[in-house]
């Protein structure tokens, strides 16, 4: 059985002169990785790439014999610019375990509080970020000619974002003295007050619990955290035809840049925002309140969407070992036979994992990572598919459009696209903004999609707003529902992190965790060749990505696979370390030579 | 600019004798680079403030943080290299993440940053702080992992996680005199930290004393007070009217809050820009600034022990709740005993594999 990861790897032919270019640490993003290349300068591509993470902590080691109910404090502390993700998606999982529905109040305050985190870090990784990227300091060292050209290119959204040219905007995005960068980073500061104001702290919520929360439901905080929202969405009317300038403009600058961090779409989202009218978070109901979230969960293979049941989704997790300093659990202990449905759980499938950490020297031949490999068995073909996130939005917003189930009026989905209302602001009348479908899953269009999902998120928050307000208006201020730990039982939680796909899974036995793993959308996007030798998701897209750069290997920065990379929104509290190497020049040796696809 | 332009009132500013100071920063403890993230919340000062030379008197200050640094690589960890051979004087190192105990194992790493040229393997964590803490005018740890092991330490782990203190010494003092500087906070509250990275500038610039720490290494005029001083829920508990469910504006301590015994100043100063904060909005006080935390305060959501006590003694024994109190907080000031240097893993966990 193998698995397929890109739809048009070229034929191995040739000889090539390669060049190994290594970059440890990548900086901008969260967390350690290294990305260790080899670079056929000749014919300007990316030939292979290695993925690797320089931290283990062993969150399922020393969650076993602690108390349920604490889960969601520890697992908050994964991630330290999403962390309130994990504390929400264990809630979930504890939610089904403990067998408890929360007040429908509570639901909201979640939901305003996550969409809160998607407006918030979307934009402080977009602009803080990805954004210096895009800077005039850095297309200037690594794209001269662009910049000379972006100096030219008038901004079609001038009279909305006020920079003139593509340069202006470039000026603006300077880390720290760029007007934009500046004015990104204090939104950033703004909408964490939003968060804080539903979830008490932000990174690591503080009114979160198992039942509810502990948010005290008032007039004044939803009035606080509107006014706020309403300056977000004003400053997004801008924001968009600002990066759709920006991101336009690098197709029309550097024909072929399509090709950039480009992959097969096989892309994953397992939902956001529960309906707290078809949420009881049992597991035998999961396909129902699935479909009702507010994102969709799905898979989306070849822009078809293969699923967007989350048992079916839950039941082909699997997570392969291959690469990563880790022993086989193929003979421990299984811990879940059959879900609650009577299905089969595979070995290989969380519930059942056993991490066993083994320390080793890194061998690029062999084991090189910390990361294990997720892969999601494609029943249809038999294939354990590598997918990837997309950084979060890309994924969301496509599965979303597929399902054609979200229909709040403030967000509608169509099919192949979907439609974002936003009313009218201080200075701005209302607008409607439209994701559609984008050729490629590339660099630029995953970039692209996390400006539509702020708005996104935007557009949601103003339905949450209307939906808690009327239920503290009808009297029902309740936020918490009590509950019993139960001896023995198992849960799981599925939600959408910023950058992606999470997951928890738990097991309950005497009352204590007996096995937990939670997990989080890098290890889908970061993750090593697995025991097939299928490449990971950053491997497959930055290898082969042509380049762009006009610097040779002497001053070469790797832009374009910084670029590729950073466009999934690395996050590897084992991040992301890009190390420039000497240069070294290895030995002029057949390898296989893939071709530009198409 | 001819005398005349000059205003009368520059008299009163003055440059700082130290004209430049480099921070660097290292986030490659175990951690979740919660802290680099929870600074760029902060506004009292911003980070922005401190850079673009917005506060008076202070040195051009130059921040080599990965998560926010403009270069990649290489490029980004010159400075490291500099700083080692001591050509990027004077320099503060911030350290975040819990320290692993890399002397459990027979091979590989737990925690790396870059990758050492003449092995091919990853530059350890631990010997980037040997490294650079000799060398640092200043060492500051960010972070409950880093001042005190934190979550990664916790009871069973596999890394033998410590926090900064444990692995340079207690008693370790920089090349300038000064002891391991602890902004404990998981995460570091925005604000607490920006505030003592400034009063450490104005140190240096001589504009400001020694700072003052407690026994724990903690700011004290952060950390001098408990949550339960500053919270505006104690009145509830002084009429010993307490919440039985989640989301009551009443006092939380029955609900699982540590407030009364542990240092912290988060519900006075709020989260961010006097918003959000813990028992204050809701949330109880699982004591993430302490040195006993997490393993002291777990189960998070049981009542603490000796809450009810107190709690239902509270008008009548106020002095004898005093020392009692005094008491839990001698406790859960102190680390758990397996957080060490030593060769050996004692946390709990039998590693199979290493």
């Amino acid at each position: 059985m193998s698995t397929i990861t890109s739809a048009a790897k070229g034929t191995p032919t040739g000889s090539r002169k390669l060049v190994e270019m290594n970059w440890d640490p990548i900086t901008r993003i969260v967390g350690s990785l290294g990305i260790f290349t080899k670079i056929d300068f000749d014919n300007r591509q990316v030939a292979e790439c290695h993925s690797t993470s320089s931290i283990f902590r062993g969150y399922s080691i020393f969650m076993k014999g602690k108390d349920p109910r604490d889960a969601h404090f520890i697992t908050s502390r994964i991630c330290g610019i999403c962390g309130d993700n994990h504390a929400t998606c264990a809630t979930y999982a504890q939610n089904m375990a403990f067998g408890v529905r929360p007040p429908a109040l509570a639901e909201w305050i979640v939901n305003l509080g996550e969409a809160a985190e998607y407006m918030f870090d979307h934009n402080i990784f977009q602009d803080n970020l990805v954004g210096v990227d895009f800077c005039e300091q850095m297309v200037k060292e690594t794209n001269p000619s662009v910049y000379a050209k972006a100096e030219k290119t008038a901004a079609a959204g001038a009279n909305l974002h006020g920079y003139r040219t593509i340069a202006d905007i470039m000026k603006a995005l300077n880390p720290f003295v760029g007007s934009f960068y500046r004015e990104a980073l204090q939104m950033s500061r703004m909408t964490r007050e939003m968060f804080c104001l539903m979830e008490g702290r932000h990174v690591h919520p503080s009114t979160l619990y198992p039942g509810g929360v502990g948010t005290v439901p008032t007039i004044q905080l939803f009035t606080d955290y509107l006014v706020r929202l309403m300056k977000y969405v004003e400053f997004m009317k801008k924001v968009v035809p600002l990066h759709n300038d920006l991101f336009d403009f690098f197709y029309e600058a550097l024909p072929g840049y399509e090709e950039v961090g480009r992959r097969r779409v096989l892309l994953g989202c397992w939902g956001s925002f529960n309906n707290p009218a078809v949420c009881d978070y049992s597991y035998k109901k999961m396909t129902d309140w699935g479909r009702a979230m507010y994102v969709t969960p799905g898979v989306v293979v070849d822009d078809k969407l293969v699923t967007s049941d989350l048992v079916d989704i839950n039941l082909n997790i699997r997570i392969l070992l291959g690469s990563s300093y880790y022993e086989s659990w193929e003979h421990g202990e299984k811990f879940v036979q059959k879900d609650p449905l009577g299905n089969p759980v595979d070995q290989n499938h969380p519930w059942n994992q056993t991490t066993i950490p083994r320390p080793q020297k890194r061998d690029f031949g062999g084991k090189y990572t910390w990361v294990m490999s997720p892969r999601w068995l494609d029943k249809r073909t038999g294939d354990h598919l590598a997918l990837d996130t997309g950084g979060g939005p890309i994924a969301r917003l496509w599965a979303t459009a597929l399902a054609g189930l979200v229909d709040i009026g403030y967000i509608k989905s169509t099919g192949r696209s979907v439609k974002m209302y936003l009313p009218k602001t201080t200075s701005l009348p209302e607008v409607e903004f439209e994701w559609k479908i984008p050729k490629w899953s590339n660099a630029i269009e995953r970039d692209r999609a996390r400006t539509y999902f702020q708005v996104y998120a935007a557009s949601a928050a103003l339905y949450f707003v209307e939906q808690a307000l009327s239920e503290l208006h009808a009297g029902r201020t309740r936020t918490w529902s009590e509950f019993t730990v139960p001896q023995d039982a198992i849960g799981c939680g599925f939600h959408e992190a910023v950058r992606g796909v999470l997951s928890h899974h738990v097991v309950i036995r005497d009352g204590k965790i007996a096995n937990y793993h939670p997990y989080p959308p890098t290890p889908w996007n970061a993750n090593p060749r697995d025991i097939y030798g299928t490449p990971g998701p950053y491997e497959d897209a930055v290898q082969n990505t042509p380049i762009f750069e006009e610097n040779g290997p002497d001053k070469f920065k790797g832009i374009d696979i910084m670029r590729a990379v950073r466009s999934f929104d690395p996050c590897l509290p084992c991040g992301v370390h890009m190390y420039l190497g000497n240069g070294k020049v290895l030995e002029t040796h057949h390898s296989p030579m893939f071709g530009q696809r198409a | 600019m001819t005398p005349e332009a000059v205003p009368y009132g520059r008299k009163t500013q003055k440059p700082s004798p130290v004209s430049d100071v480099h921070i660097l920063w290292i986030t490659a403890g175990l951690g979740c680079d919660g802290d680099s993230v929870s600074i760029t919340a902060a506004t009292q000062p911003s980070i922005e403030d401190v850079l673009l030379g917005a506060i008076p008197g202070l040195p051009k200050v130059h921040l080599h943080n990965p998560v926010l640094a403009y270069e990649n690589g290489d490029d980004f960890l010159k400075y490291w290299y500099q700083a080692e051979q001591g050509r990027l004087e004077p320099f503060v190192l911030v350290v975040e993440g819990s320290i692993p105990n890399e002397k459990i194992k027979k091979e590989g790493y737990w925690a790396g940053l870059g990758t050492d040229s003449k092995t091919g393997q990853p530059i350890t964590t631990n010997e980037w702080i040997d490294r650079l803490a000799p060398k640092a005018l200043a060492v500051v740890a960010c972070g409950t992992c880093a001042t005190y092991g934190g979550i990664h330490a916790m009871q069973g782990n596999p890394t033998g996680a410590m926090g900064l203190a444990d692995y340079l010494g207690w008693d370790w003092k920089s090349k300038a005199g000064l002891p391991i500087v602890n902004v404990p906070g998981c995460p570091v509250q925005p604000d607490n930290f920006m505030e003592t990275v400034l009063y450490l500038l104005y140190q240096v610039a001589g504009l400001a004393p020694m700072i003052p720490l407690d026994e724990q290494l903690r700011p004290l005029w952060l950390f001098g007070k408990t949550v339960h001083d500053g919270c505006d829920r104690a009145g509830y508990y002084e009429q010993g009217d307490f919440a039985e469910v989640y989301g009551s504006p009443k006092c939380i301590v029955k609900l699982g809050c540590w407030g009364p015994v542990v240092n912290c100043n988060v519900p006075k100063r709020g989260w961010m820009a006097g918003i959000g904060g813990c028992p204050n909005v809701g949330g109880i006080c699982i004591g993430c600034t302490m040195p006993g935390f997490p393993d002291k305060f777990m189960p998070f959501m049981d009542e603490p022990p000796g809450a009810k006590v107190s709690a239902a003694s509270i008008s009548v024994y106020g002095k004898a709740i005093r020392t009692l109190r005094a008491f839990t907080n001698d406790t859960v000031n102190k680390e758990p005993k397996w957080r060490h240097s030593r060769s050996e893993l004692t946390t709990g966990y039998r590693p199979g594999a290493y």
